[in-house]
């Protein structure tokens, strides 16, 4: 056996053994959860849960299985050839054949932003992307130490490990916005009872929401966590209604309206609502 | 890489191959008798520098025990350091042209150096330089890491002979052992002692 130098950061494994450990819990503990609820209260409690967790269970699976196009996408790189980039291909041919590893697709994101990430859900799908802002600002010699680290996730397949660990919390995420959803319900209804003028609100929403359609992509996807606050969601989601309506933290501007309709119709009748 | 090694992101630095190189000097005759193409005696060692003085000591007494027998009647040429852009450091040793298993001694010399003091996963690709009559260019590179060799042929600019590096694989795979994954056959331009 050859000497290293390269020794194992011994703590470095247990404190991601520990961190596993605990996230196991919290999956036992919420598997428990849902056999209670149907043991103990209702089925159609449970549903909600459990159609949470196939659609969460279905968007990490798409998420694993797209990430290199999805992140390709997201972040508007484009993939490049050899012959485009010789430098940065090089620096990475080297890297790979250090390392004795599948070398992945290259591609530059036009940003400003000094960033670089790697993606895919193994070392033949995966694609490693840096920003124009990275390769302005950094020596060669400092670009390949940040591809080193990137080339590492994909040795790693961090994409899968991580994909596996967040699954409950894109289910959460889900159960989050279904609820965002009735609380944005809930604050239209009173907002048109305090006021007394439900046809304003639904005014507004209107307009507000058609200004909102024409706020550039780059702004609309650095707003999208605070999403949940805003008035009217700054991001139009594309796909089937049936679809994004899942993944929006806001109810469509239709049900909004038609909600706030029906309070209108109800604040008109003679006698106090039966 | 193991299921636990993925799991716990632990990726072990991986360790060159030798012994392989040696089948350099009888692949040389072969290519020279199926091509036409002759060794120029050039041959150099590339890897990746080890920031720290333990790694710069290692190479200055690589350097001081090839360089025991320059200048001597038949000896070789002093060794020449050189860094690429890239920033890898390559070692080149000259020798003549018919000294092939001197040039592959002095090639292995620095590779155990290196792998004796634990530096192993440094290496990168060695290479052995070839020209023909009409003055074109080939190397036979070897990758540390996966124990194969591939040809290159660099042509004017940044392009190569594919067609030539084809025919040489096919003239050299019996003696050597041939990286089979063409995505792996990196191009080295400009590399020292080409």
């Amino acid at each position: 056996m050859a000497r290293t130098r390269y020794a194992p950061d011994r703590g470095l494994t247990v404190r991601m053994t520990a961190t596993m450990f605990l996230l196991g819990l919290v999956f036992v503990a919420f598997v428990a959860l849902i056999i209670g609820i149907l043991v103990a209260v209702h089925a159609s409690a449970a549903a909600i849960v459990f159609f949470a967790l196939i659609f969460g269970g279905g968007t990490a699976f798409v998420s694993l299985f797209y990430s290199d196009k999805i992140a390709l996408a997201a972040a508007g790189a484009q993939e490049v050839s050899p012959q485009e980039e010789p430098e940065l291909h090089g620096m990475v041919d080297r890297l790979c054949a250090l390392a004795d590893m599948d070398k992945p697709r290259v591609a530059i994101a036009p940003a400003d932003m000094p960033n670089a990430f790697a993606t895919g859900r193994n070392s033949k799908h995966s694609v490693l992307v840096v920003t124009e802002g990275l390769r302005r600002r950094l020596e060669p010699d400092e670009l390949e130490g940040v591809l080193a680290h990137e080339l590492s996730h994909v040795a790693h397949k961090d994409v899968q490990v991580m994909t596996y660990a967040s699954l409950l919390a894109i289910v959460a995420g889900l159960l989050v916005r279904l609820l965002s959803r009735y609380r944005e319900l809930a604050a239209d209804r009173s907002g048109a009872q305090l006021t007394g003028q439900p046809s304003k609100l639904i005014s507004a929403l209107t307009k507000v929401s058609n200004g909102m359609a024409q706020i550039p992509t780059q702004d609309l996807r650095a707003a999208e966590p605070l999403n949940a606050f805003y008035f009217a969601p700054a991001m139009k989601l594309n796909g089937p209604a049936s679809l994004s309506t899942i993944f929006s933290t806001h109810p469509s501007l239709e049900k909004r309206i038609e909600q706030l309709e029906k309070i209108q119709r109800e604040l008109g009748q003679a006698g106090p609502p039966q | 890489m193991g299921f636990l090694d993925t799991l716990f992101g632990r990726t072990k630095p991986v360790q060159p191959k030798l012994d392989d190189l040696f089948a350099l000097p009888s692949a040389a005759i072969t290519l020279e008798a199926a091509t036409g193409f002759t060794p120029t005696g050039s041959g150099s060692v590339c890897f990746r520098a080890v920031e720290g003085k333990t790694f710069s000591d290692i190479q200055a007494e690589v350097r001081e025990l090839l360089n025991m027998d320059a200048g001597k009647p038949g000896g070789a040429l002093p060794v020449e350091v050189t860094k690429d852009s890239y920033g890898y450091t390559w070692l080149v040793s000259s020798h003549l042209s018919d000294e092939m298993d001197a040039l592959v001694t002095d090639l292995h010399a620095v590779n155990s150096a290196l792998v004796d003091n634990g530096f192993g996963p440094q290496l990168l690709c060695t290479l052995v330089a070839f020209r023909d009559e009409q003055e074109r260019r080939l190397a036979l590179v070897y990758l540390y890491k996966r124990g194969t060799f591939y040809p290159f042929a660099p042509t004017s600019g940044q392009r190569r002979d594919n067609a030539l590096e084809l025919q040489v694989k096919g003239a050299v795979q019996e003696d050597l052992k041939i990286e089979q994954d063409l995505t792996k056959w990196f191009p080295v331009w400009g590399a020292p002692g080409l």
